[in-house]
Parts: structure tokens; sequence; C-alpha cells
């Protein structure tokens, strides 16, 4: 007698904790093997390419901290850069320091995310409680800066919104010397541990040929040895002048991605170090008063001041008609932004390049042939957040 | 090629029917061509050893509603070798069918997906053409500029029914958009002295 033998389709989220947002992932399991997998995305689509071409230069930044919310200023980051370039407009040089602090401090509060949730996935609990002491820590600097812990809306066309508070600067240096021994006792915790290799080496690898091919980039490309980092080879802001290094793999699995997260965040550390020490007191923002509001004080004594802030305020800033793409090395990768303008204040389009969507789209390639308990952790080393995949 | 301009004239000699117009700005290469060149084009700049252009980065769309020519399809390229980047772009009509370059780029995939779920513009010989953002049963193409910011529909849970129903957007109070953009653009005299100061600049 033979017996008829049918795959198993499960549903894997939307509602699940490994999922790290809501992802529906069908799997075909023949046994415990994955055949295929099919992610259904978009449960977070919020339209927001959509509502940017509705809104103001300056009102569309928020919309940035909403896709990849546990880095909220990298993406702010790239719709300045795109501005500033079809405005051709400088930066002051301390503003350029201030955004590159917290751009790596949003790449420091990612790859703890990501680093201590990959973990728990695999069934380590302690990392991320040590971890998250340290996000916390990091989102009141941002809080401190800008006003909230999460949406930040703090980087400007032609620099930042504000300067940043008194004692910041020495509260963030002395992070840079406690941080370090958490990164260390995060490492004990994981680095040789026997659980945390069985379930991450030779897991999800991925050759340099199909990291290509896939349009990986980020520390999914850097996993697989391709030394590939636009802070070095395209760099924007002040990142030519400071000295790091860009952490390559060598066998591109996941044991190897978390390992290249760990050595970056300490790259952070020190470039947050450079940073503060190279800072020297001087504007935040562009002098140009048709890009950037006036202070308080200037409007109560100088019409020309008033008539800015109340021009900026209800019309916005005009771009003139341009074209281009800019990116920016996100810490999930290449986020890029391609602004389309036309000469009024609002962007004609503009179109968001998130790195976790070409991420997740490999899923069923990487996947295929794993065990479904390798799913979590595959789908941990990708580093997806919802915010910036579904827009 | 290590410059753009090198890259631009070995692309427009190599290309030479198949490119309409290259230019250079911000330090990336734009190139227009035909629909039907699409996938040469891709081809050529992913395997000659002089431009290697491995990655595609992003495909797009952008909705220019009062033109014949309604679409302009854009395709974002990198390549890692020579650091570079460049945009390929064509135009088409509303319901041209443009091939896929799934088989080229396998991660041209979802962002075909997207492109078709946005904008409603079909790919030739796609695996899989299926909407990927937007809901199951979704109707209407978002990104397109005749479609409105609230969208046609709204979900709730309906008490009555006992379930999840889906009917007409009922706004409290219509979207407003003022018209901010002023008029007047200053006196004469002073608009003649910005141009020349720009002049001197």
């Amino acid at each position: 007698m033979t017996k008829k033998i049918k795959n198993l389709n499960l549903n894997f989220g939307p509602q699940h904790p490994a999922a790290h947002g809501v992802l529906r992932l069908i799997l075909e399991l023949d046994g415990e093997v994955v055949e295929k997998a099919d992610p259904h995305i978009g449960l977070l689509h919020r339209g927001t390419e959509k509502l940017i071409e509705n809104k103001t230069y300056m009102q569309a930044v928020p919309y940035f901290d909403r896709l990849d919310y546990v880095a909220p200023m990298n993406q702010e980051h790239a719709f300045a850069l795109a501005i500033e370039k079809i405005l051709k407009i400088d930066v002051p040089i301390r503003a350029q320091y201030i955004r590159v602090i917290f751009c790596e401090i949003g790449r420091i509060l990612s790859h703890i995310l990501n680093v201590t949730t990959q973990a728990l996935d695999v069934g380590a609990l302690t990392p991320s409680l040590w971890g998250f002491e340290e996000r916390e820590t990091l989102m009141t600097f941002y809080e401190r800066a800008s006003g909230s812990r999460l949406h930040a809306n703090y980087f400007r066309a032609g620099g930042v919104h504000q300067d940043l508070p008194k004692g910041l600067d020495e509260d963030i240096a002395k992070f840079c010397e406690t941080f370090p021994k958490v990164i260390n006792d995060l490492e004990s915790l994981l680095t040789d541990n026997r659980i945390f290799k069985q379930r991450n080496v030779e897991i999800g690898v991925v050759t340099k040929e199909d990291a290509l091919d896939y349009s990986f980039s980020g520390v999914m490309i850097r996993g697989s040895g391709i030394p590939w980092d636009l802070r070095k080879s395209q760099p924007y802001d002040c990142y030519e002048d400071l000295d790091f290094k860009i952490p390559v793999g060598k066998n591109g699995d996941c044991y190897d991605r978390y390992l290249c997260r760990i050595e970056e965040m300490k790259e952070s550390v020190s470039i947050i170090k450079q940073c503060l020490y190279k800072m020297e007191v001087g504007p935040v923002k562009s002098s140009d008063g048709k890009i950037s509001p006036p202070s308080k004080a200037e409007i109560k004594q100088s019409m020309e001041a008033l008539i800015h802030h109340f021009k900026l305020f209800t019309e916005g800033y005009r771009v003139p008609k341009d074209e281009i793409y800019t990116a920016v090395e996100a810490p999930k990768g290449e986020f890029g932004v391609y602004l389309i303008s036309d000469g009024s204040s609002k962007p004609y389009k503009c179109k968001i390049r998130a790195p976790g969507f070409s991420h997740l789209q490999s899923m069923d390639y990487l996947i295929k042939g794993h065990m479904l308990a390798d799913v979590p952790a595959v789908l941990g080393s990708l580093d997806i957040v919802f915010g910036e995949v579904d827009r | 090629m290590k410059s753009l301009e090198d890259l631009e004239k070995k692309i427009n000699s190599e290309l030479t029917t198949k490119i309409n117009n290259t230019e250079i700005k911000h330090n990336q290469i734009y190139i227009i061509t035909d629909k039907e060149d699409i996938i040469d084009v891709a081809l050529f700049l992913k395997t000659n050893p002089d431009t290697k252009f491995r990655q595609l980065i992003d495909i797009t769309v952008v909705d220019y509603p009062e033109i014949n020519q309604r679409f302009e399809v854009v395709y974002l390229f990198l390549s890692h070798e020579f650091n570079q980047r460049l945009i390929v772009k064509y135009s088409i009509a509303e319901h041209e069918v443009i091939p896929s370059l799934t088989s080229i780029f396998p991660s041209a995939n979802w962002m075909e997906r997207e492109v078709f779920d946005m904008y409603g513009v079909s790919f030739k010989d796609h695996p899989d053409l299926r909407r990927i953002l937007t809901d199951y049963g979704f109707e209407g193409h978002p990104l397109r500029k005749d479609f409105p910011l609230t969208g046609h529909s709204e979900v709730r849970y309906s008490e009555d029914q006992k379930k999840v129903i889906s009917e007409p957007v009922k706004l409290e109070q219509n979207y407003r958009n003022f018209d901010y953009e002023s008029p007047w653009e200053g006196t004469k005299y002073i608009k003649e002295e910005i141009e020349n100061n720009d002049k001197k600049n």
C-alpha cells in the first residue's frame, strides 16, 4: 500500500514574536525541512511615499523616523542630504559632526536591538536585558537633543534643528567610556556560547555572487566578505575626516553577520569619540534664511526674520526642478532616497529604497533546505524592521 | 571605467542605437533608452568588464498624468568595482507591458511587484506578479497621481456583522490643501539685484 504524502503549509506570523514585527511567512514544510518560503508583507504599509508627495519638505522629515524606527536619524540623514545636494547648500561643520554622532548612536541602537533579539530568538534571554538598558541611555541622548526618544525629527536640510543642550556631549563621552565593557559582556555571553554557535554557524550562508545578485547591502554584504560601506566608498558629511575600519565577514553565515555587528558597534563608539574630540563651537544650521528658520529672538526684532518664519512654515522652501538619488549607510544597509523635485515646495516624487526590502526578498533563497527552527535565526540575522520594509 | 566621462563614452560607443541620451549630474550618469532595449542595456551594464553594474538598487516609476507617455520607468544601478551609480529611464504609455529584469537580476522580482502594485504597470515574463504592499483584494494603484490621498475605501470592525468590513471613505472634513504659493514675487528692482548677486557669485 502506498501512502500519499502532502507537504504541510505553515503560517508563520503575522503575530509571532520571532517575526520581528508583522511578517506573514507562508512556509511549505516537508517534515521539518522548509521547501519554500513566501513572505507576505505590507501589513504595516502606511503609504509614506504618497504622504510625502503631499507635504512640504520640512513636514516630510518625520515620516523618515517612522521607517526604520530603531535608528530614526539615519533615515532623516538621507533625505536631508538629497535636498542639500539639489539646493547646493553647505552644512556647517558642527552640524556635520552632530549628525554623524547621532547616526552612529542610531547604528548602535539598531545593532544592540538586532544582536540581542537574535540571541533571544535562539534561546538566550540575558543579552536583551543587558542590551536594552544601554538602548535606554542612548534614547535619552536622542530625547535631550531632539525632544523625543524615538521620532526625533531632528535633521534638517542644511544642518540640524537646534544645537546640543549643555552637558550632552560630556554625557555621550562618558557613555563611550562605559559602553565597550557592555559589548564585551554581551560577547562573553554569545560569541563562544555553544548553543548560540550551533544555532548560527553555517546557517543562512550567502555567497559573494548571491549577495550581489540579491541587492544586499550593509552587514548582509559585508558578512559575505565584500568590503563595501558607503561611509568609506561614497563618503558624505564628515566621514572622510574620520578614521574607522570596516569589519568584514568570511563565511557569510548568520554567525559572521553577528560578529560584524558587534565589531561595527565598537567602530561606532570610536567614531563618536573622534567627533566629540574634533567638534568645535559654531552654527548648526545653514545661515540661508530662505531655508532654515530664524531663531525666536530674531523674530522678535527683525521684520525680515518674521516674514521668513511665516513663509517657511506655511509654504515651505521651494526646491528647483531636479532629480537625484542619494544613499546613506544605515545600520541595516544602503538606505536611499530617489527624489524628484518640480520647483514647488513639495516633492514630486520621493522613492524610498529600504535595505530590508531586498533582504527579506531573499528569504526563500536563504531558507530553502533549512529546518523550521532555523527560520527565526535567519530572519533575525537579516535585521528586518517592518517600518522600512512596508513603508 | 575609472571616470564617469569615460564610462559615458564607453556606453555611448557600445550601445549606440540603444541609447537616446546620456547626461552626467550629481556624480551619476542618467541614461534614457527605450522599452525594447532595456534588457540588452541591463545585460550589457551587468556583464561588461568595463562597467560591472552588478547590483540593481531599485526600480520605480514616476507618474506624469498630463502627458501621453504617462509613466517614466526608472532603474537604479550600482557598480561596486568602479564605485559608480547609474540611472536608466524610459517612458511608456498607460497600458503598455514592459519586459521584466528578473532573469538578469533576481532582486528585480519584488521591486517589479511593487511597481505593479503601486502604479499598475505590468511586466512580461515576471514569474510571480502579485500585489505586494497593499491589502489582499485591494483595488486601484495608490501612487498614481490621480489616486486620492485618503483612498477610496476604509476598513473597520462591524459590531453588527461581527466581522471586518470595507466601506467607502467618509471624511468628517474634506482634506484641505491650501495654496500658499504667492503670486507676488517681489518688486522688480529687488529681483534684479538678487540676479546680479547670483551672477557675481
